[in-house]
């Protein structure tokens, strides 16, 4: 298996929104930015571990659903007075589907 | 911390008393009470190690920190609770800190390391902080304990003494000095008769020489509030309430409302039960620490270099102290300074510092200006001010303040200096001037300790414009306010005409517009779309944030029914896909049950939905429906087509829209209802489901002033009796608790209908957003909604006609749709690798 995962098309991401990727390691957000820039982070906010991919999405951040934790989508780190980061997944565009560098990923984490 | 989930696993169940994780290597800080100084010691102590401590609070008062200086505010009407919460709920969690509200510590067993709260929970500590604050003084005259008598120390007080203002009958405050005197004009404000007794011969007597106490007696009384000095309180009558208050000479003064405030006690009983050393109050070293070195003692239960203090100033830099002891730094100490106390009654100027008692080896320099209503005094000892008396005009307050706190010699400016920093001769006083004279490390926010150079230097480097961006950045004028004008001068000085104080608010950091200037353009520029508005109003951000884009879909939904399509990325995640998010990430499910009614059918639906989707929790909520709790989200869509298929539909419990309509069982059932308070409410829910309001609308009708329903501390009420419905509104109890106002009585059911459908209206088109009814309606003022919806009918029913219209694009199921397919990508993933892994 190649180190890219084809994980869907870009299209079937909601603009200023995002969708949850399933995998051994856990869940990843992927998120289409209002420029179509794709993003993709673990799906635990680094407060207490919130869904992100169910936040608000603007320019290339997140506010978290639980208590509003304003993530980077860039570099995963927290912004303003909060302090922490989620881990980035890489990703990549190509012919409109959304390939993802898992391998990036720790493996298996423990349930 | 490094664990990505931020909650830390704790596999040696060590003893640390009920319901504290504690993470390994942390200390355990337990603070008793949860005052203004323990606040400020837990921020220092944050500010230098966020991490060493886990910290327990425990509050006998049942609510989170606040700002108890500002309660005289709070009761005459010019501040809400909300605005003078110091730590709100989110900063507990964001620290990490526990907080038991509503328990208050019994006892401290020092041996086991063990406090013990009044409900029995526990909590072992490492650390103590003991800030249990002071005791009002209530004397015990005959009739002292009768209902109807109060002391004035915590938001409880408060709240009872507007219950009882509500009367507008009569109040006698015992005691003249700064309480006693604020509380006075509060209630007076509340449009009570208030009469304030004094022991003494003049007013505040602590603060203030004789001469201003006669000044400010004068302006007490033309506030309508009758002074009796020299007035002995032999005893209150009444028999089970009090009736009035009987004087050593006899005189009778009758009352239904008595405020004792005549004094505090530092509250230190618990330490004394624990054999800590008591004097006065706690007795604590200059490192704050009491007879026990692990455990701390501040605030008002402190006593410190001999002295206890009753002050915010000397607290905080106790505060200071603490958080630094805590936080490694042994070599912390407290050395009290001077205070100065102003009087918080809007419209009388009155500040007061150090010591101005006659002496021998004292000398004063006094300015009386009659025509004016000015008395300046200030004592010297030495070339050097020790004391300083300001009434009518304290705009040199701060530059008097900041010599004495130097000890600055006076010699050379003696001449001239009682005419303040200023004095040019002659000229007309430049009132900013007195504040462009200080020093940069001079003193503006004695409670906050901020300094001249800091609030200059932060307008100028982070181009501050408004007050509140002052006191966000710096805290200066954050406490008590009445460094508020200094702050003000300051932005004056640095700005220009650039400063415009009634600069509003703007709603979020990507605009400088206010929610009111929004929802008026969007109506005058005829904007239809979020992109379009942001681009017309000139967003400052690119696509926003989630502050303001749930705001912008609001208001374009209100101004625009029909028209405007709705943006569900602009949408909170809970009413993207119409259920409640759980800590966990899974979701709830209520449906409706109109008025609080429920049949054979829809129980057992609901009983077939939890078996078939493993529902774990179910629960009745607060608002008499049922709650399915712990639904996984692909699940969602299923779960919701079998509830349809019994005929439920969408509770909106994640809404910012129509909650509940709670009822009672009424003329139906009971023998007391005056009507069928259960079909109205039906009737309402019915009517009023689907649509969107700036916040959510919770509704109760009750069939008889008894109440059942709790319609007196609704969004909207209605009271029926036999003569018709009384309908009330702007009530609350969730984090305000606030009985409702009455709108007005109407005869018919379809009056009520109407009444309640043309207020909600107006309410949609003019609430910002997040704004419960009972701040909007404190923002725009009852009387004004009455007129609106009350009194012009042709009002009404143009309020009435356009929420029907609105109507016709909303009630349509939310779950049905989905059931149908609708936003199927929100409820499953994009893909699922894991199955693909399995396969292979
Ligand atoms: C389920 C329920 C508690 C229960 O088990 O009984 C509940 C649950 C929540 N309440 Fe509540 N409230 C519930 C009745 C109440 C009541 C009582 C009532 O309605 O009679 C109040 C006080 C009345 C009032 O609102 O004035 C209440 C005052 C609040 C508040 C404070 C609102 C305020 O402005 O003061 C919040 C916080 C907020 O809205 O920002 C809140 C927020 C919440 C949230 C939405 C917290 C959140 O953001 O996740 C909870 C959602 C849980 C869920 O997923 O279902 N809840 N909440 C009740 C649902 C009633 C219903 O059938 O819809
Ligand atoms: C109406 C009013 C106006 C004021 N105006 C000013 C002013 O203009 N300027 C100024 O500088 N100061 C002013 N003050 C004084 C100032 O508010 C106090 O000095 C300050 O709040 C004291 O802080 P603290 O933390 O020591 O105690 P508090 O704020 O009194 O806090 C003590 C807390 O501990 C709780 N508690 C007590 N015992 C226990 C227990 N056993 N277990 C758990 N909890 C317990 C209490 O319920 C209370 O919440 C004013 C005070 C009042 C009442
Ligand atoms: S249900 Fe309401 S009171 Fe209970 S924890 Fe949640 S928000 Fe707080
Ligand atoms: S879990 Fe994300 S902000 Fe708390």
């Amino acid at each position: 298996m190649s180190d890219w995962v084809d994980v869907g098309a870009l299209a079937d991401v909601p603009v200023r929104g995002a969708r949850v990727v399933k995998t051994s390691a856990g869940c990843v957000a992927v998120f289409r930015a209002e420029d179509d820039r794709a993003f993709a982070v673990e799906d635990r906010c680094p407060h207490k571990a919130g869904p992100l991919s169910q936040g608000i999405v603007h320019d290339r951040l997140v506010t978290c659903p639980l208590h509003n934790w304003v993530i980077d989508l860039a570099d995963g780190k927290a912004q303003g007075a909060d302090e922490g980061a989620v881990r980035t997944v890489p990703v990549r565009i190509e012919a409109g589907r959304i390939l993802l560098h898992l391998a990036s990923l720790p493996a298996q984490r423990a349930a | 911390m490094n664990d990505i989930g931020g909650t830390v696993a704790r596999d040696n169940p060590s003893p640390q008393g009920d319901g504290v994780a504690v993470s390994p290597g942390r200390q355990r800080l337990v603070v008793i009470g949860n005052g203004m100084a323990p606040g400020r010691a837990l921020e220092r102590l944050f500010e230098r190690s966020p991490d060493i401590y886990d910290v327990t609070i425990f509050n006998a008062e049942p609510r989170v920190n606040y700002d108890r200086i500002m309660l005289s505010p709070l009761l005459s009407g010019e501040k809400t609770f909300e605005e003078i919460v110091i730590h709100g709920d989110g900063w507990y969690e964001r620290h990490g800190v526990t907080l038991h509200k509503g328990c208050k510590v019994v006892r401290i067993d020092r041996a086991a390391r063990l406090v013990v709260g009044s409900d029995g929970r526990t909590a072992f500590y490492d650390k103590l902080i003991i800030a249990t604050g002071s005791l009002p003084i209530v004397i015990p005259v005959p009739g002292h304990a009768l209902a109807g008598v109060m002391t004035y120390r915590d938001v409880d007080d408060v709240h009872a003494m507007l219950l009882m203002a509500r009367g507008r009958g009569k109040a006698v405050v015992i005691g003249g000095g700064l309480l006693g005197l604020e509380a006075a004009a509060g209630l007076t404000e509340q449009g009570m008769e208030v009469t304030v007794l004094h022991l003494m011969p003049t007013l505040m007597e602590r603060q203030l020489d004789a001469a201003a106490g006669h000044l400010l007696r004068r302006a007490v009384e033309a506030r309508g509030i009758r002074v009796i000095t020299e007035a002995n309180t032999k005893a209150i009558l009444g028999d089970d309430k009090v009736r009035a208050v009987q004087l050593g000479d006899g005189t009778e003064i009758a009352a239904e409302l008595v405020v004792m405030a005549v004094g505090i006690r530092p509250n230190a009983g618990l330490a004394k039960d624990a054999g800590l050393t008591v004097n006065r109050g706690i007795v604590v070293g200059a490192d704050m620490r009491t007879s026990d070195p692990d455990i701390f003692a501040l605030g008002e239960c402190a006593e410190a270099h001999g002295q206890v203090f009753g002050l915010v100033a000397p607290l905080y830099e106790m505060a200071s102290v603490v958080g630094a002891q805590l936080a490694g730094d042994a070599e912390a100490r407290f050395n009290p300074t001077a205070t100065a106390t102003k009087l918080k009654v809007t419209g009388i100027d009155l500040y007061s510092a150090g010591d101005f008692a006659d002496g021998k080896d004292r000398e004063e320099i006094v300015l009386r200006d009659a025509a004016h209503g000015i008395y300046k005094r200030l004592v010297l000892q030495d070339n050097r001010i020790i004391g300083a008396v300001m009434y009518g005009d304290t705009s040199s307050g701060a530059w008097f303040f900041d010599l004495m706190k130097r000890g600055t010699d006076i010699s050379d400016m003696r001449e001239t200096l009682i005419f303040g920093p200023n004095y040019a001769g002659g000229g007309p006083a430049d009132p900013t001037a007195a504040v462009a004279a200080l020093a940069d490390d001079a003193e503006i926010c004695g409670c906050n300790g901020v300094c001249k150079g800091k609030i200059t230097g932060a307008i100028a480097a982070q181009g501050l414009k408004t007050l509140d961006a002052v006191r966000a950045h710096t805290k200066a004028s954050a406490s008590c306010g009445s460094c508020t004008g200094l702050v003000e001068q300051l932005l004056r000085i640095q700005l220009g005409d650039a400063y415009n104080p009634a600069a509003m608010q703007p709603m979020c950091g990507c605009t400088d517009l206010g929610h009111d200037d929004v929802r008026r353009l969007i109506v005058a520029k005829q904007l239809k779309s979020i992109p379009e508005l942001m681009q017309t109003l000139e967003w400052k951000s690119s696509g926003g944030c989630a502050r303001c884009r749930p705001a912008l879909n609001y208001y374009l939904l209100a101004t625009w029914p029909g028209d405007y399509i709705d943006d569900s990325q602009s949408r909170f995640i809970n009413e993207r896909v119409h259920a409640n998010i759980q800590k966990d990430g899974t979701y709830s499910v209520v449906p409706r049950m109109w008025g609080g009614l429920t049949s054979a059918r829809e129980l057992r639906a609901i009983a077939d939905v939890v078996e078939r989707f493993n529902i774990p929790t179910v629960k009745v909520t607060g608002g008499q429906r049922i709650d399915m709790l712990g639904v996984k989200k692909e699940d969602l869509p299923a779960v919701w087509a079998d509830l349809n298929a019994a005929g439920m539909v969408s509770g909106h419990a994640y809404g910012k829209a129509l909650r509940t309509v709670k009822t009672c069982v009424g003329s139906e059932w009971c023998r007391f209802g005056t009507q069928d308070s259960t079909g109205l409410g039906v009737k309402v829910e019915k009517f009023m489901w689907g649509s969107w309001t700036p916040a959510k609308v919770k509704m109760a009708v009750s069939g008889c002033p008894r109440n059942c329903a709790e319609a007196t501390c609704k969004d909207v009420g209605v009271i029926c009796v036999d003569s018709g419905y009384d309908i009330h509104f702007a009530g609350a109890a969730g984090l305000d608790i606030k009985g409702t106002e009455v709108l007005g009585h109407v005869a018919t059911e379809d009056e009520a209908i109407a009444v309640i459908v043309a207020l909600v209206q107006l309410y949609r088109e003019q609430g910002r957003y997040l704004e419960r009814i009972y701040k909007w309606a404190k923002r725009v003022g009852v009387e004004t909604i009455r007129k609106q919806v009350m009194d012009d009918l042709e009002r009404r029913r143009a309020l009435y006609d356009r929420f029907v219209f609105a109507q016709t694009f909303a009630q349509h199921d939310p779950w049905a749709e989905r059931a149908r397919g609708k936003d199927a990508h929100e409820f499953a993933p994009l893909s699922d690798l894991t199955r693909l892994e399995a396969a292979e």
